[in-house]
């Protein structure tokens, strides 16, 4: 039987790929460019099939379909952090989304390479080459329109300016977090946030951004406490699952 | 982004085999041209090896001296390796 902590992480690891790869597949037809369409509904993809890896490890550990944790999970159960959730807005909003996302994720995922679970230590390996995809590809778009005419510059400020509330969340540990960076499962989230930060102030930076000093930081994700979007995104995704219990493709 | 260049993609889809022209797409430069070549082209694995060009650096042949480029060529079997006669030992050729 797994630890309680151990799977609540698991789910928080899975649903924020989870959730973040839905939101970013709405861009699926709508991107700016087809170029850019298909670089967002790749990535979705990418971040769906980490999402899918976690969920079959709690699946095989617990006897349940893998589909029983997207599908069957309501609000207050999902763990994803609050960022993951967050509308779309414009391209600009979407890109400064996931390069804070980015910064994180791909340093939890180095961290969780050496973990003492060598299941969740294979699933990082995998994801990583992934994940360093995903910065490269926003970190470039956060500097090209950050760097680039008025107007993009203002929005890119804006679109940081109304983000960097949810930044924060992403390395202030939960109880269940501490648990498993205490086994060695995870890697320290402080650890995690210096390099994330350092990465992330280089990039705004370079991007002739102003880094804010004052914002009020956001959380309740990790714990189940939610902004009223998720419930949305959740009404989408398991419609089919909810109208018809047990259908199959 | 309407006024992106256009940029031809050849990928190389094995080590040892040459780039092959696979289509083109819009980027404004050559770095974000090899990002969404690698969108656009590589999602099934075709390859280990990107190269892009600016549409506008490539000069093409014209279609209209295609009669005093090729056709000469036509009526020139001997320029084919056909007539010699290869050993036995010789296979896969």
């Amino acid at each position: 039987m797994m630890e309680k902590e151990l799977k609540d992480f698991i789910l928080m690891m899975a649903d924020n790929v989870m959730i973040l790869g839905q939101r970013l597949g709405e861009w699926c037809g709508h991107g700016p460019v087809l170029e850019q369409d298909i670089a967002m509904t790749n990535i979705a993809l990418d971040l769906i099939g980490e999402a899918r890896n976690y969920y079959r490890y709690l699946g095989e550990t617990e006897g349940k379909k893998e589909d029983e944790y997207p599908m069957k999970r309501d609000v207050r159960d999902y763990k994803n952090v609050l960022l993951a959730e967050l509308p779309n807005g414009h391209w600009g909003d979407t890109i400064m989304r996931q390069c804070m996302f980015d910064c994180y994720h791909y340093y939890l995922l180095e961290g969780m390479m050496v973990s003492e679970n060598e299941r969740l230590a294979a699933i990082a390996k995998k994801s990583i080459k992934e994940a360093t995809y995903h910065l490269a590809f926003s970190s470039e778009w956060v500097i090209r329109l950050g760097d680039g005419t008025a107007e993009s510059h203002h929005k890119m400020q804006q679109s940081l300016q109304n983000l960097l509330p949810y930044f924060n969340e992403m390395f202030d540990p939960e109880t269940y977090e501490i648990w498993c960076q205490n086994r060695n499962i995870a890697p320290s989230l402080e650890d995690v946030r210096s390099s994330a930060m350092e990465k992330f102030n280089a990039i705004i930076v370079e991007s002739t951004l102003q880094m804010s000093e004052k914002y009020y930081s956001k959380k309740g994700g990790k714990t189940g406490l939610h902004t009223e979007n998720l419930g949305f995104i959740l009404a989408d995704m398991q419609y089919l699952q909810r109208s018809y219990p047990g259908v199959e493709w | 982004m309407n006024d992106w260049p256009l940029y031809e993609v050849f990928i190389r889809s094995k080590n040892g085999l040459n780039h092959k022209h696979v289509g083109s797409l819009h980027a404004a430069d050559a770095h974000m041209a090899i990002q969404n070549a690698r969108d656009v082209y590589t999602r099934r694995s075709e390859g280990v090896s990107i190269w892009v060009v600016e549409a506008k650096h490539i000069t093409a042949s014209n279609p209209d001296d295609k009669e005093s480029l090729f056709d000469p060529a036509e009526d020139k079997v001997y320029r084919h390796p056909t007539f010699y006669e290869l050993p036995e030992a010789l296979k896969h050729m």
